[in-house]
């Protein structure tokens, strides 16, 4: 096994991503640890310029027409083959949508364990060990593993770093024919009746507005507050919202001056899209809810009785 | 099309978590479990399929907590064939366990698609339907919001993120993960599971025998203690209500 700390790049549209500049922040003091180098692994078709400015000692790039477009079943057989030829004591890939996909096919392939959710890892002798985020933020998980193990990470666990110049070694990808996925478009995001990254105060709601007909309840206090409203994923999966006011992870990542948090858990997928916010304010009557550990303030109250309560105290001071 | 959908049984987080007398682990025996979410927009999805261009929907799951109540659920909206594999579950099933006991019972079958939920929330060593797909040397896609049928092949729409999607075109027999179906669950009454129930017909068969496999050792299990937890403001509506309209007008946030 080598002591080599693998990350795996992440890039749409010519653009590194944010999680994979995390990810070399974390790649760092692991392989100081572990006495090995940051390796980035490239794979894309003509994009190898993507390494230079990359915070890694080295960079192995692999490149094909297959791999030119987020194709999984390309990108599984090609990390897989790598992991396997050159055997590196951790690979870290970014719990994003390409990194779901990839990260348990990779495993599976290669019989390399896998810890998830990870926030945190140090190495233990051959040992690493893993912080991971799991029941939805509500747990965490201390794991050991043997080296050579794939680790996901959740966005923000480290600082970004770059502005490193690796070498580049070009590797020759495995054979990609038989392929039985094809990559057809990219589609971009549709600009909405709103866009929730511009506002200074969003009345969020989640699961706990129990219903299309509650929205009117957080909009009557968004009115109020010259705000808009914005929600968790399930609200918009479930239609009572459009699409485009969904926080998060697979939603917008926002930052406005208030964030009222009303009837959210505060999964790490949510909190993702709006731990930065100036101020939080959380509404929920689970007091263990992870939400409050982001939030500068909380109440347990029932949101049925402290929206409209908020409501007319608004209004009583506005008028 | 035929199509498999796994279906696991997973804690009901609204419940407060307690753990094991080692710390290790949730204590298993006295949660509520309940059908991963998950799940429920696959088997959806699944449904939608069959609605478009008929086949087959074979749900599968473990004999975990209420096993039996999500597959009579699932036969009541239309599946078509309900397996229930058994053994000895009560310890927790990693996802590469799950993943190897899948692929035991797959070998058995002949399918187009598994369509599975995205992830659980005790995925511990990662997400079941991928490490599946990769044991198996399948096709696979994750974090799918659509999944239609398109000629002999899948067109499957993948959200990537801010409102981004890429649209992919699999050819099967191939595994992907659902995020979220194309429609809401469709809802059916208690009276009609119960009346699945008595209809009975779940075929029964012994889960394959697998290693464990999953490589991890959980050393401790805790609740995060944030350094910065909320200031909390209480549980009186109006009392609280009072405390928020200050905290946003000395922050300037309410102009008044
Ligand atoms: C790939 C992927 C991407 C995802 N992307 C996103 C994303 O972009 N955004 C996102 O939000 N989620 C996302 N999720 C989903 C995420 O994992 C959670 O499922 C989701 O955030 C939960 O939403 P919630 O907090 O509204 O619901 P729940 O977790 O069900 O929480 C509801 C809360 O409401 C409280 N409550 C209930 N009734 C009341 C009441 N009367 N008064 C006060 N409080 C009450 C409950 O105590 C509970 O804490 C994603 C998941 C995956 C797998
Ligand atoms: N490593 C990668 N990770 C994720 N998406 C990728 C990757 N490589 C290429 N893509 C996708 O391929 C398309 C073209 O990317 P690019 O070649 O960087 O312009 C974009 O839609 C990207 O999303």
């Amino acid at each position: 096994m080598s002591n080599d700390i693998f990350v795996l790049v992440e890039h749409h549209g010519g653009a590194i991503s944010e999680t994979t500049n995390e990810l070399f922040g974390m790649a760092r003091g692991l392989a100081e640890a572990s006495g090995g180098a940051v390796v980035g692994c490239l794979l894309g078709s003509g994009a190898s310029s993507l390494a230079e400015g990359l915070a890694a000692d080295a960079v192995l790039s692999v490149q094909a027409p297959e791999l030119a477009a987020f194709v999984p079943e390309a990108y599984a057989a090609t990390l897989a083959a790598l992991v396997a030829e050159r055997d590196p004591r951790v690979l870290l890939i970014a719990n994003t949508t390409v990194g779901m996909d990839v990260a348990g096919a990779v495993s599976g392939r290669t019989g390399r364990p896998l810890v998830a959710y990870c926030s945190a890892i140090t190495v233990e002798g051959d040992t690493l060990v893993v912080t991971s985020q799991v029941y939805g933020g509500k747990l965490n998980a201390e794991v050991q593993t043997a080296s050579g193990a794939i680790v996901s990470v959740v966005g923000g666990s480290a600082p970004a770093a770059s502005g490193g110049s690796p070498t580049v070694e070009t590797v020759a990808p495995p054979d990609l024919s038989g392929l039985r996925t094809t990559f057809v478009a990219r589609v971009e995001a549709q600009s909405g009746d709103v866009d929730i990254t511009g506002e200074e105060i969003l009345v969020s709601v989640g699961r706990g507005i129990g219903g299309e007909d509650n929205i009117e309840l957080a909009q009557e206090l968004a009115d109020a507050l010259g705000a808009t409203v914005s929600a968790s994923r399930p609200v918009t999966d479930a239609g009572w919202l459009p699409k485009s006011r969904q926080v998060g992870k697979s939603g917008r990542k926002v930052k406005p001056k208030l964030y009222l948090a009303c009837g959210i858990s505060g999964a790490p997928e949510h909190l993702e899209g709006m731990s930065d916010a100036e101020l939080i304010i959380a509404i929920n009557t689970d007091e263990k809810a992870p939400i409050f550990d982001v939030a500068h303030y909380g109440a347990t109250a029932d949101l049925f009785d402290l929206l409209p309560a908020l409501t007319d105290q608004v209004r009583a001071v506005s008028t | 099309m035929k199509t498999l959908v796994p279906l696991k049984q997973t804690v009901d987080l609204v419940e407060e978590l307690e753990l094991n007398d080692d710390g290790t682990d949730v204590e298993r025996e006295y949660l509520t479990f309940k059908l991963n979410e998950w799940d429920e927009q696959a088997l959806e999805e699944a449904l939608l399929i069959k609605d478009a261009v008929g086949g087959e929907v074979t749900v599968v799951a473990l004999d975990e907590p209420d096993a039996d109540q999500s597959l009579y659920g699932a036969r009541a909206k239309g599946a078509d064939r309900a397996v229930k594999l058994t053994g000895d579950f009560a310890a927790g099933v990693s996802s590469h366990a799950r993943a190897a006991i899948l692929a035991g019972f797959l070998e058995s079958q002949s399918f187009d698609l598994v369509l599975i939920g995205v992830q659980t929330p005790e995925d511990l060593d990662g997400q079941t339907g991928v490490i599946l797909a990769g044991m198996l040397g399948l096709p696979h896609a994750s974090v799918a919001v659509a999944v239609e049928p398109d000629g002999d092949a899948l067109k499957v729409t993948q959200e990537m993120g801010a409102g981004v999607t890429h649209q992919l075109r699999i050819v099967g027999p191939a595994v992907v993960g659902v995020q979220a179906a194309r429609a809401a669950p469709r809802y059916v009454p208690i009276s009609r599971i119960r009346a699945a129930m008595q209809e009975g017909g779940l075929e029964q068969q012994p889960a394959a025998e697998v290693e464990a496999v999953s490589g991890l050792t959980v050393r401790r299990m805790y609740a995060p203690q944030s350094s910065s937890h909320a200031e909390m403001l209480g549980a009186d509506a109006d009392a609280a209500a009072a405390r928020i309209i200050e905290i946003i007008r000395e922050r300037g946030v309410l102009k008044v």
